[in-house]
């Protein structure tokens, strides 16, 4: 890892996951983390490679395989006291885990009114583009974001990795962290050194303009502000803004924007319908209706169970930046 | 492996007549706050009740091992008697009944959902086998924090054990050699589902095998036995010996709740069949017989809970239901702002 | 034939590969599916099979090198007639010879496919676009002022209000957008251009089919008379109307360009101000007399204002620097005589103009008057009403004022008010004492235009004009 600047490291995405989590259990005896092959295999992207070295089998723990109880033991390890970072090795293998996730750990705090909390957060890698066929590159966010009592991030740049992971670790309630795998060496950045937090539902500008806005997260974000550069070239300036926060989310930021560029354009990679773009419309329809100068419009994954493992059938579920930038430049000549 | 114990003499274990008596105020409450509960249904004062009765023996046995201000307990919602015996007020059966507001329970929870996390009781929902896990991470938090002399005591019903989660959480605390004692309370029945159509062998315990798990098993209508294996569980598992599987076996008389009608599935005979392993029969006369209590001191009790139980039913009563306004907080740290 | 061979990909989210050691020489010959390479990445290294038989021609990158995915490492002379290329073989990755790697595109760049896989069938969406700037569409030229009804009817929200806000008649303006769609550019673009821009949020524009008139004489507003009952707002919101102590209260586009007005105002022209009484017990008389006659007749209400404005414009007409306006290269001593009437409405201000007033009789004004005044409180004043003035009067005295330092209204050279009538004991006819009804009229004038002295004149002018009741029919 260079040192780009004074106070900044250079990192990718899965350092910046690596680098967060190592100072976290270095920081707080009560943090540990939990998953499959977290421990000697170092995690299947080696994020945790020497942790088990360092900190032990207790902290470090190689669970059976069987999701459900990877959440709901570290469920009763946070209502106990502890911070436990779980993994699903995989989002496409949290299903399982559900009952654990969305019927007891969002209602922990709800149920007993206060008298227990659950401050846990579950880790775990999605997005496709990788080669990952119908098992390793689902989305989850739109399953678990219309739950109460539950937190989704989706940092996909380094230093709102380490940010919000913090945050999510510090947080009294469950986290759920979600790290685009395909941005994990793709993407590089500077990341400040030293511990700080961002708060956890605020959503980031990454690119300021007036002729639209665009709203979007993960492996897109980064395509949407490199089409967003494309038409900067032409002199048509896009604002982009990286959601970050799935729930709770940056209603302020959005609408802020809105009201500037009159124009909303929502890219994820998700299958549209009841995707995160479909909240956000009905809101921005709701509250900005007035200020509209063109209709919502979503971009995003077709309708089907998942992307196929084949190239073409993988290419014709991701959205090549092209198709981005088409779209943007239609939306601001309407 | 599988090991019974039963109450041929009158063995009690070390227990004092202190402590039997203890035990037996601790069953007849539970009944009759049980019963207090049918009546309020039956009244249409409540919507909704669940019955215990068959388990009295199970939860003085149990509660009188645990050690207060140490275990901690993650009970099912058929352990009312249980979470009083370990100090749970008993107006907060009555206040969930009632579904009035009060400090924990917040009229939120349907009614036997207790949680107290002062004396250790934790919250669970009304899911079977979910809290399973939940209690294994419990357990997990005590060994990671080195503390021993402090176990966790986890009950469920047959049902339960055969639930995905409960497999996991078994076999996680068996990997990981938890202080956890797995308390199975076997009525035979999860809902209308008799033990042969839930399980493919006589006796739960059996599950402990293929764990690599310890297991025990006892009669669950008799409180001393039952006190003595969970007791013997415990101390196992506080000393760092690891997880046992203790089935206490007993019998469901009532239905389920009071939203269920065995006769739909059940014969009345079966049912009478079983009054023999009614547990407060049993004890009242194991403690007669031995001269512990005398008849008045059994009248002079059951006169004593029914005043208690009357006097928490009216106090239940009177208290306020939940503000309106209290659907909308502790669903995060802090307030929450949805949107709207 | 030569074939290249690039790096491979080695695994998910790996970008790069290292070259760990060649296993051929150049010279060599390679069967095709035989290991030729041994390459190196973050988390697997791995040999790799060669996809073609023959001879290696060249190496391209060394041992020890790293470099990404889709790079030419090598380059392969094909022995033997060019076969059709079979699928990747097992590592997941694709190492068709001069094939970037899909998966790992610069962003920006369409993926190519492998060239023996039908090709997906034509998405003009996801052809890669050629670089072309981006001009805004030219607005359909309708040729008129007029826009097709198609066009109307596709009104977005944000064009719909922004319209109302800065008073645009959206028939006129020029759309840009797709289709000749009116853009919310289009209309700030005409608002920042329009006469209407100066005045008041709350219009509603009726669509009109008469042009905008075109000398932009930006009207700026005078102190309110009659205030109307607040507008209903909802509930707990600190309004302009029901101010909250305490609170914030946001400004509108209207009020924000009355306090704009009133700057621009006071900065630019010396304000002087001046005053006489005047003795209205007669024409109070008058009055009294003829508005239940007037009131049949008309339909309209009688009061002093008619009276008045007509005095003004006879004595504007006499003393014509009184209806002129300071401009840079002299004073414009206007032809027209357009009086303006200020009005508040809710929380605005306007001032509705009476084009001509001098064609207009006593009768006449009041009708006129009272129509733009009903006009303006409900809203249904249009960018006509409100341009042109050369010349304001305030009736003051509805509110109850006895006197009033207005502010000049739009770079004209006087503005006058006409405060309410009082009983007061005066001095007639040398001595002796009366109970008259008196009238104060206040002028403030903009002191490079006029000074007291004509100022002055004209007010005595207009003074005798209003003690001199008339004796024909009005």
């Amino acid at each position: 890892m260079a040192l780009a600047t004074a106070g900044t490291t250079t990192m990718n995405n899965v350092e910046a996951v690596r680098h967060t989590l190592y100072e976290a259990l270095k920081a707080d005896p009560k943090t540990l983390i939990m998953g499959e092959d977290v421990g000697a295999r170092g995690n299947v992207f080696l994020i945790t490679k020497g942790f088990l070295e360092e900190f032990g089998p207790e902290r470090i723990i190689d669970t059976p395989l069987a999701e459900a109880s990877i959440v709901g033991v570290a469920v009763g390890m946070a209502m106990e006291g502890l911070r436990p970072i779980a993994e699903i090795q995989f989002a496409d293998f949290i299903y399982p885990a559900f009952n654990q996730i969305v019927g007891e750990a969002a209602k922990t705090r709800y149920r007993s009114n206060g008298d227990y909390t659950c401050p846990l957060v579950i880790r775990t890698p999605y997005g496709g583009g990788v080669r990952g066929a119908l098992s390793h590159s689902v989305s989850i966010e739109a399953l678990f974001y219309h739950v109460p009592g539950l937190k989704i991030v989706a940092p996909s740049f380094p230093a709102d990795i380490k940010g919000l992971l913090n945050a999510a670790i510090d947080d009294p309630d469950p986290v759920m962290f979600l790290e685009h795998k395909k941005t994990y060496r793709l993407v590089k950045g500077e990341v400040p050194n030293g511990h700080y937090t961002i708060p956890i539902g605020k959503a980031d500008v990454k690119v300021a303009g007036d002729a639209l806005t665009v709203v979007s997260y993960g492996l897109y974000v980064h395509q949407a502000i490199e089409a967003a550069k494309q038409l900067a070239a032409d002199g048509v300036s896009v604002e982009v803004i990286d959601l970050r926060s799935i729930r709770p989310m940056d209603k302020t930021t959005i609408l802020e924007s809105v009201r500037k560029t009159r124009k909303l354009l929502i890219i994820q990679e998700d299958n549209k319908f009841g995707g995160i773009g479909a909240e956000i419309s009905a809101m921005v329809a709701e509250e900005a209706f007035f200020d509209l100068d063109a209709p919502i419009r979503r971009l995003a994954g077709p309708d089907v169970p998942a992307m196929g493992y084949a190239q073409t059938l993988e290419e014709e579920f991701m959205i090549p930046t092209s198709r981005m930038a088409a779209t943007m430049r239609e939306m601001v000549a309407f | 492996m599988a090991k019974a114990v039963e109450s041929l003499a009158f063995e009690r274990h070390g227990l004092s007549d202190e402590q039997l008596r203890w035990m037996l105020r601790n069953m007849h409450l539970q009944r009759t706050i049980d019963n207090r509960g049918f009546q309020l249904n039956r009244q249409g004062k409540i919507p909704f009740a669940t019955g215990s009765e068959g388990h009295e023996g199970i939860h003085a046995g149990a509660a009188l091992a645990f050690m207060r201000g140490k275990d901690v307990l993650v009970p099912y919602y058929r352990d009312a008697g249980l979470c009083i015996g370990v100090g749970m007020e008993p107006i907060d059966v009555l206040l969930g009944m009632f579904a009035r507001g009060g400090e924990r329970q917040g009229g939120r929870q349907f009614p036997s959902h207790f949680t107290h996390r002062a004396i250790g009781i934790m919250s669970f929902s009304s899911i079977i086998a979910a809290h399973c896990p939940h209690a294994a991470g419990a357990a997990y938090s005590m060994k990671y924090r080195k503390e021993t002399g402090r176990a966790v005591l986890c009950c469920f019903g047959d049902g339960a054990t055969s639930e995905g989660e409960w497999h996991e959480s078994m076999n996680f605390s068996a990997v990981h050699n938890l202080p956890i004692v797995w308390l199975c309370e076997n009525n035979e029945w999860a809902i209308s589902t008799p033990r042969e159509h839930q399980m493919a062998i006589k006796d739960v315990v059996q599950k402990a095998v293929g764990y690599g798990m310890r297991g025990s098993m006892c009669d669950g209508s008799d409180p001393i036995a039952v006190y003595q294996t969970v007791k013997d569980a415990l101390d196992h598992a506080r000393s760092g010996g690891g997880p046992t599987l203790v089935e206490a076996k007993c019998y469901r008389f009532l239905s389920h709740t009071t939203d269920d009608d065995d006769r739909t599935y059940r014969s009345r005979e079966e049912v009478e069949k079983h009054r023999s392993l009614d547990p407060i029969l049993r004890h009242e006369r194991t403690l007669l017989d031995h001269g512990v209590i005398t008849v008045q001191e059994i009248e002079a009790l059951k006169k004593d809970v029914l005043r208690e139980v009357n006097e928490i039913t009216d106090r239940a009563e009177a208290l306020p239901y939940p503000d309106p306004s209290q659907l909308y907080v502790n669903v995060y740290e802090g307030t929450h702002e949805p949107w709207r | 034939m030569a074939t290249t061979i690039t790096m491979p990909q080695l695994g998910e989210s790996v970008t790069e590969g290292t070259v760990a050691q060649w296993l051929k020489k150049p010279g060599d010959a390679i069967e095709k599916y035989e290991p030729f390479v041994e390459i190196s990445t973050d988390k697997v290294t791995a040999e790799v099979p060669s996809p073609v038989s023959g001879v290696l021609k060249e190496i391209i990158v060394k041992e020890g090198d790293t470099v990404p995915t889709g790079t030419a490492i090598a380059v392969i002379d094909e022995v033997g007639a060019a076969k059709p290329l079979d699928s990747p073989a097992g590592l997941g990755a694709s190492n068709e010879p001069a094939l970037n790697v899909p998966s790992t595109p610069a962003f920006g760049e369409q993926p190519t496919r492998p060239p023996h896989a039908t090709p997906a069938p034509a998405r003009p969406q996801s052809a890669p676009q050629p670089a072309r700037p981006f001009v805004a569409r030219p607005g359909s030229r309708n040729g008129g002022a007029l826009n097709p009804p198609e066009v109307l009817r596709r009104v977005s929200p944000a064009v719909r209000r922004l319209a109302r806000e800065n008073n645009i008649d959206l028939t006129t303006v020029r759309g840009s957008g797709e289709q000749g769609r009116i853009t919310a550019n289009d209309v700030l673009a005409a608002a920042a251009q329009g006469p209407a821009a100066a005045m008041a949020a709350g219009i509603m524009a009726a669509p009109e089919t008469r042009q905008p008139s075109a000398p932009i004489q930006p009207t700026g507003p005078v102190s309110p008379s009659a205030p109307l009952p607040p507008a209903a707002t909802a509930p707990g919101r600190s309004t302009y109307d029901r101010p909250i102590p305490g609170t914030l209260v946001p400004l509108s586009q209207a009020r924000k360009i009355i306090a704009q007005r009133m700057v621009e105002s006071k900065h630019t022209a010396p304000h002087a101000w001046t005053m006489v009484e005047v003795d209205v017990t007669d024409l109070w008389n008058l009055r009294q007399r003829e508005k239940d006659r007037f009131q049949r007749e008309k339909g309209v209400a009688l009061t002093l204002f008619p009276f008045f404005i007509h005095a003004v414009v006879q004595s504007l007409k006499a003393y014509p620097l009184m209806n002129a306006r300071f401009i840079d290269e002299g004073i414009q001593v206007l032809k027209e005589i357009n009086v303006g009437i200020a009005v508040a409405a809710g929380s605005n201000l306007m001032v509705p103009v009476i084009r001509h007033a001098d064609n207009y009789s006593v009768a006449g004004l009041a009708v006129e008057a009272g129509k733009l005044i009903e006009k303006a409180r409900s809203g249904k004043v249009g960018a006509d009403d409100l341009t042109g003035g050369t010349f304001t009067v305030n009736n003051t005295g509805a509110n109850g004022s006895v006197l009033s330092a207005p502010i000049l209204n739009g770079g004209q050279a006087g503005i006058v008010t006409m405060e309410a009538v009082v009983k007061r004991p005066v001095v007639v006819d040398g001595d002796k004492i009366a109970i008259r009804s008196m009238l104060n009229v206040c002028l403030s004038l903009d002191h490079r235009v006029v000074d007291g002295a004509i100022a002055s004149a004209f007010l005595v002018d207009l003074k005798k004009r209003l003690q001199a009741v008339p004796t024909a029919q009005f």
